[in-house]
This record gives structure tokens, C-alpha cells and sequence, in this order.
């Protein structure tokens, strides 16, 4: 196994030959917390430096995946096939992967991914709704994608259903299904008996995946249990750019896995300087677990509705964190991002009726 | 002058969960008698049609195309791939085919938004879930201003989303954003889904934005918005504004436009379907109003 990012030993479908393999979602769970306004020279520099420090895998899509850019999610400011395109110009040995989640994306956009030379097609469905993304396995795997399935909110559902979920994934294409920790909710065991038992599900034939978020602090710690639980790919973000409190961050990630001893064939220092050097200076606020970010975990609420939440807290006068609170209650999934201007309009009704009655 | 004597006789292809509800919204109907429910095998919802005493049968539309008396018009309720083979068959004998499936043999039609339009069609297709609930207010914001591009999300309970939509929601996508734009009036056109699993399951709910002028009369849009809802409800009484339409200022990343934006709750009359799956109900009472417009239609032609 080389130590070093110069074998291209993961460019063949079926997922990665190295112990680990970090996947970096800077220009796709970023886009959140860019409000989607990527430019192309954000992307080709970011996609530049992380391709030199020898990351294998970049994501490269609006935040909601193809087909994103909307009124209910936030319109990109550069359509995604060409943020996409200028990626894949860009990188030298990385592969361009991209997010598709069936009902807001759809087949014909995965097509328009491909031809633009996207490698890898992540299918992402709510943690109990597998069987929404067959066919867009199929089409990937017959347009020759490397495939992984994503199982967001995965807190949402117990650790054997989200296994059978995962067998839905996999036998429909998919060469790694990753516990998508959505919320930041899950709390290291939480995180480990998922891992655990998709492993056991699909692991003599697909590999597992773990994508983790801030909300809790904990997108670090769950990663490193996630694989000594068998899971071999890890999603991060420098700076830990996404939504929410942000996503593990891929410089500490790099630099945990390589004080562990474990090969990623990312150079640390390389991703270090990436971080510091080009991500840093974009950031429109360092993601961090303030009081929006931290109720998001703590009542298990899709990341992603932060800002929605906090343009909607502003626009009717009410606290953005009640917001969040109100979603987790009600069980919203991601996607639903209407539902918070929803909640918002209910807290300005009560908050002005109780206005009335104290009079 | 319409009897009971003169009611249209109907069948129902299709005996599953759909096809039980329609029957139970049809039994209520002054205008229609659903005479015949068939399907291509021994069933519950046969079972269940037989003890409201209606003939019921396993013998597909073959048997039903050899009943001494045909029926005017069929309720399709089948799937996809079923109902173009049939079509054909059912325009030969005469019979009007409302198309509850996404084949799309004949024109999408909506009840308030294009009925008139295709009074005579010899097959109307009910298009979407999605479309019955968001198509009429896309129409209502377009007849009053320009709508350059209009998006719907639609929230449905997990468990109210069938085998047929979960192995092919693109289809979902596709023909809804097209029924935003060829029927809602819109230039363009954008259609979400999502798929929600919490208990006690979410009532459906359906988002609709459309892009406005800047200059656009907002009491003028609101009034229409709300008289289009009254049309629904005529036929959907779950059908509900769950605030009033939210309008943004314009934006340049908008195109110079506004926005609106209506919150709708589609709650399910509870016939035969639960009251959460307002998305099927929306059908079924979609396709039953079509029913009974193309029989009033009928019968006036013929007095």
C-alpha cells in the first residue's frame, strides 16, 4: 500500500485500497454555509490545494446536491455543472465527486455531472427512505461511477433498521454506504453501534462510511470510531466549512489519522496550508457550535437549516434557536427547509397573541 | 335536470387502496354510479367493493369490455405500465378513461386550473399528487401576474408513498414541474418531494413559490390565491392556506423579481385512505371531480 498520494489506487470503482480514505465536502456541504455563492477561482483553488496535499476524493455540488439551486434551498451563484467542470480541469489526481438526492435532483443531472467528468455519484436519501435512490445507482453504475450511498439523519432510526437500509443501498450499486450523522446528534457509542452494524450488514461486500458534523464537538471522535469500527471512508471539510457547527474538519482529521499511524495519503501540512491559506480567507464566519448550531444537535435537527433558520428568525423577529427547536419536535427531515418560515410565521402568531392577552 | 335515474355509469380499474377510496368518494356522488370494479386478481379491495354491493371481479378489463352494458366512463387506478396497453381499448368502446397513473395517455388536466379545456378529451390524465396541490395556485398567481419561474416542495408521510413512486420518483419531478409550467402558467419550472417517516405521520404539505414583478398588485395576487383555494376546497375540503402568502421584496439574484410564497395543508377526507395521505386523497378527489364534470357535461348534451 503506498503511503503517499501519488498512486491513484482509488480511481477504480469499488471504493478505496488504503486503510482509510478521507472524502473532502469543503465545495459541497461548504456551499451551505456559503449560502451556495461559490465562484469558479474559490473552486479551483480550493479543488488545486487539496489535490497538491494528495486528498483523493472532492465533492463538488451545491449543498443540496444537483439540482439544489432553488428558491426553498438557495440559488447558486455559478451553475454547479460548472463549478463541476472547472474541478475536474483542476484536479490532477483527485476524483470529482458529486451529491444527488432523489427528489430534489434527478437522473438527467447526474448524466450532465458525468459528462462534465464527475467520477464518483453519492445517492443521499433520509435514513429510512433507501428505495427512493435505486435507480440512480443503476444509472451510475451504468455510466461507470464509482457509487456511494448516504444515509442522512442517520440518529433518526435505530442501528438495525439503518442496516437493513444500507442492504437496500448496496445491493442496488452502491459500493460504500456511509452513516451520515446530518445533525451532529450522534454521541460517540451512537455513532460506533451504527457503524457497527452496517458493517456487519454489507461489509463483506461494500464499504462504510462516515460523514460527521460539529453541533456536538464530536465529528473528530465519532470519525476516528467509525473506522476502528471497519468504516473506511471519512468525509471533512477544511475549516471545517459546512453546515450547522460545520463538519469534521478534513486538517484535523488528516492529522489524527496520521498521529494514529493510519494512511490516508494525505499530506498534513498540505492540507494544513489548504485550510489556512485558501479556505480561510473566504470564510464568510468560521463555522462554529454557538447556540443555533449547538440546539441542532442536541435536538437532532438537519445542519443545513441554520441559515434558513436565521433568515427567517430575522425576517419575523423570533429566536432563530426556537426555530431549530420547533423543527426537531416535529420530526422535519432534510429538504424541508419551507417548514421553517412555516414555524417561524407560528412563532410570531403566538408571540403576538401573547402580546394581546397581557394586555 | 339530473335524477338519480340519470346518473353515469362507471367502473374502477384497479382495486387497490386508491381504487377503494375512489369508489367510497363516487358512492357519495349525485352524477356518477360506479357499477363495476375490476382487477387481475382475487382481492380485498374486490372483497371490499362486493360488500358495498358492487360487482366486483378478478377478470381485468377483458371482462369489463364484455359486460352487456358498458360504462361511460373508467376510473384508472392501476399503474404506469397498465394503463397504456388499455387505453386504446377503452377509446375504441367509447368509454372516457380518467387516468389516476403517471402514464399520461391524454392532456394533465386539473379541475379548476384547464377542465374546460378538455371537456371532450377521450382520456384525461390526473398527473401527479404534487400537481393536483400545487398547480391550481401556480394558475391562480400567473392569471393575475407574470410568473418567470415557480417551485413547489411537496411533504409527504413515508408511509402514504408507494412502491410505484419510491422506484421511480424522478418520474414525480418530471411530470410535476412540467404540469407547474404548461398548466400553472409558469415559464419555467421546479418540482421537490420529500419523503417524511415521523409518527404519528405528517399530514401532507405543499410549498409553492413563484417569482412576481416587482410592481405586482399583492391584494390582487392574494384575492386570486384565495378564491382558487375556495375552488379546491369544493372538492378537497382538507385543502388549507396555513398562513396567509409571503411576499419578498426583490432581489437581484431573483432577476429583479419578488417573491410569494403559499403555505398549503392538504388533509385527506379519511374515505378509505387516512386523513395524513392528503397526497392520494388529492387524487382521488381530483379524479372523482373530473368524473363528475365530464357526466354533468354528458347529461347536459343529451337533455
Amino acid at each position: 500500500m503506498s503511503s503517499n498520494g501519488s498512486q491513484p489506487d482509488d480511481s477504480a470503482t469499488g471504493g478505496t485500497r488504503r486503510p482509510v480514505r478521507i472524502t473532502d465536502t469543503t465545495l459541497r456541504d461548504g456551499s451551505h454555509a456559503m449560502s451556495h455563492q461559490f465562484t469558479e477561482a474559490q473552486v479551483r483553488a480550493t479543488v488545486h490545494a487539496l489535490d497538491a496535499a494528495g486528498v483523493e476524493v472532492v465533492e463538488v455540488t451545491h449543498g443540496d446536491g444537483l439540482g439544489g439551486s432553488s428558491f426553498n434551498y438557495g440559488f447558486s451563484h455559478t451553475n454547479e455543472i460548472d463549478l463541476i467542470r472547472a474541478a475536474v480541469e483542476e484536479a490532477t489526481q483527485a476524483t470529482i465527486a458529486v451529491l444527488l438526492v432523489p427528489g430534489i435532483g434527478t437522473m438527467d443531472d447526474l448524466r450532465q455531472a458525468r459528462a462534465v467528468g464527475a467520477g464518483i455519484a453519492r445517492v443521499a436519501t433520509h435514513c429510512t427512505e433507501a428505495d427512493v435512490s435505486v435507480q440512480h445507482f443503476g444509472l451510475a453504475k451504468s455510466l461507470g461511477m464509482e457509487t456511494v450511498g448516504f444515509l442522512m439523519m442517520s440518529h433518526r432510526t435505530d442501528p438495525a433498521n439503518l442496516a437493513r437500509q444500507a442492504r437496500i443501498m448496496a445491493d442496488a450499486g452502491a459500493d460504500c454506504v456511509y452513516v451520515v450523522d446530518s445533525a451532529g446528534a450522534l454521541v460517540l457509542g451512537d455513532a460506533q453501534e451504527r457503524v457497527k452494524a452496517v458493517f456487519d450488514e454489507i461489509g463483506h461486500q461494500a464499504q462504510v462510511g462516515f460523514h460527521g458534523h460539529q453541533n456536538l464537538s464530536l465529528g473528530v471522535a465519532n470519525s476516528v470510531l467509525a473506522f476502528q469500527t471497519g468504516a473506511r471512508q471519512i468525509d471533512g471539510s477544511l475549516c471545517a466549512l459546512g453546515a450547522g457547527a460545520g463538519n469534521s474538519p478534513t486538517e484535523v482529521l488528516a492529522a489524527t489519522f496520521d498521529h494514529l499511524g493510519v494512511t490516508t495519503g494525505v499530506d498534513v501540512g498540505g492540507v494544513l496550508d489548504a485550510a489556512e491559506e485558501v479556505v480561510r480567507p473566504y470564510l464568510p464566519r468560521w463555522p462554529k457550535a454557538d447556540r443555533t448550531a449547538i440546539v441542532q444537535g442536541w435536538a437532532g435537527v438537519y445542519s443545513s437549516f441554520l441559515l434558513h433558520a436565521e433568515h427567517a428568525a430575522e425576517r419575523y423577529g423570533v429566536p432563530a434557536h426556537e426555530i431549530l427547536q420547533r423543527a426537531g419536535e416535529a420530526g422535519y427531515v432534510g429538504g424541508q427547509e419551507d417548514m421553517l418560515i412555516d414555524i417561524a410565521l407560528q412563532l410570531s402568531q403566538e408571540r403576538d397573541l401573547a402580546a394581546t392577552g397581557a394586555r | 335536470m339530473r335524477t338519480a335515474l340519470t346518473k353515469a355509469l362507471a367502473a374502477i380499474v384497479g382495486p387497490g387502496n386508491i381504487g377503494t377510496d375512489l369508489l367510497a368518494k363516487l358512492r357519495r356522488s349525485n352524477d356518477i354510479e360506479v357499477g363495476y370494479v375490476v382487477g387481475i386478481m382475487e382481492s380485498e379491495g374486490l372483497e371490499r367493493a362486493r360488500a358495498l354491493g358492487v360487482e366486483a371481479s378478478a377478470g381485468g378489463v377483458d371482462l369489463l369490455l364484455d359486460r352487456p352494458v358498458l360504462p361511460s366512463k373508467v376510473l384508472d387506478a392501476t399503474y404506469a405500465k397498465a394503463h397504456p396497453a388499455a387505453a386504446p381499448r377503452f377509446a375504441e368502446a367509447g368509454i372516457v378513461a380518467i387516468d389516476l397513473t403517471p402514464a399520461a395517455v391524454g392532456p394533465l388536466v386539473s379541475p379548476p386550473v384547464n377542465f374546460r379545456d378538455h371537456v371532450a378529451a377521450p382520456n384525461i390524465n390526473m398527473i401527479s399528487c404534487g400537481a393536483q396541490a400545487t398547480v391550481p395556485i401556480v394558475h391562480a398567481v400567473s392569471s393575475v401576474v407574470r410568473v418567470d419561474y415557480a417551485e413547489i416542495v411537496a411533504s409527504v408521510a413515508s408511509k402514504s408513498a408507494g412502491p410505484g413512486t419510491r422506484a421511480n420518483i424522478d418520474e414525480f419531478t418530471h411530470t410535476t414541474s412540467r404540469a407547474v409550467r404548461e398548466l400553472g402558467g409558469a415559464t419555467r419550472g421546479k418540482a421537490i418531494i420529500v419523503l417524511n417517516p415521523v409518527e404519528p405521520p405528517m399530514i401532507m404539505r405543499d410549498t409553492v413559490f413563484c417569482s412576481i414583478p416587482a410592481d405586482a398588485d399583492r391584494d390582487a395576487v392574494t384575492a386570486s390565491i384565495e378564491r382558487r383555494v375556495a375552488e379546491v376546497q369544493e372538492y378537497v375540503p382538507g385543502y388549507t392556506l396555513r398562513n396567509a402568502p409571503q411576499y419578498d421584496e426583490p432581489r437581484e439574484q431573483w432577476g429583479g423579481n419578488g417573491r410569494v410564497a403559499v403555505f398549503l395543508e392538504v388533509r385527506g377526507a379519511g374515505d378509505y385512505l387516512p386523513e395524513y395521505a392528503g397526497n392520494l386523497d388529492i387524487m382521488t378527489a381530483a379524479a372523482a371531480r373530473v368524473g363528475e364534470l365530464v357526466a354533468r357535461e354528458k347529461a347536459s348534451v343529451t337533455a
